[in-house]
């Protein structure tokens, strides 16, 4: 029952991110709402994976917070330096 | 007796969580400007998921969920600040101003967020 009652409290809190993912003016709004979604989603799918008493949901919600990361880090670096790097290895 | 305890106490600490997550996620919608709206998703970020995670930890009991469950933590723990600040870094590289008090035109704060939108690269 607990983990009913967190599995709902948390989904207005995900479209609220979404909201300002879809609302924020500039870039850097939307990645911080995203990356702000994928540590709901992280929590989320735990919860979810203690309400249906599945275990190996940890491992999912694990996989999913150092992807997030990654995504977060990524297309920052896209926005920031305007590309990925890899333009110097085909110029040389 | 002890389960009572557990379950109470984990009862507790998942409905803070969920509160502090929709802290976060209301003040990710109300700050007038990018970087106060960083501080609100600190708050969800870290200290929802502190309580959120203990309260499952709790529930999890001695097994490998809680060493998985004890490892999600410090990872977010770790990697939330740093995403953080990459973004602040890169936000300031890209030319985005921090709102100042004196140009927040008090009337409507929310309705226009930081003076230079940047077009995107």
């Amino acid at each position: 029952m607990m983990f009913e009652v967190a599995a709902v409290a948390l989904f207005p809190a995900m479209f609220l991110a979404l909201a300002r993912a879809i609302a924020g003016p500039t870039v850097y709004d939307r990645v911080l709402a995203v990356n702000t979604f994928g540590t709901f989603t992280v929590l989320m799918i735990a919860v979810l994976g203690f309400m249906t008493d599945q275990k190996d949901f940890i491992d999912i919600a694990l996989a999913y917070a150092l992807i997030n990361f990654i995504g977060t880090i990524a297309v920052l670096k896209f926005f920031a330096v305007g590309d990925f790097g890899y333009q110097q290895e085909s110029k040389k | 007796m002890i389960s009572t305890v557990l379950d109470s106490l984990s009862w507790l600490l998942l409905l803070s969580g969920c509160a502090c997550l929709l802290i976060s996620a209301i003040g990710l919608l109300r700050m007038p400007d990018l970087f106060t709206r960083m501080h609100a998703a600190g708050i969800g970020d870290t200290l929802g998921a502190i309580l959120v995670l203990a309260g499952l930890m709790l529930q999890a009991g001695l097994s490998i969920t809680l060493v998985k469950l004890v490892l999600i933590l410090f990872f977010l723990l770790f990697t939330s600040p740093t995403a953080c600040h990459a973004l602040a870094r890169a936000a300031l590289a890209g030319g985005q101003k921090p709102l100042l008090a004196e140009n927040l035109n008090t009337e409507n704060p929310i309705s226009e967020s930081s003076p230079t939108e940047q077009p995107l690269p």
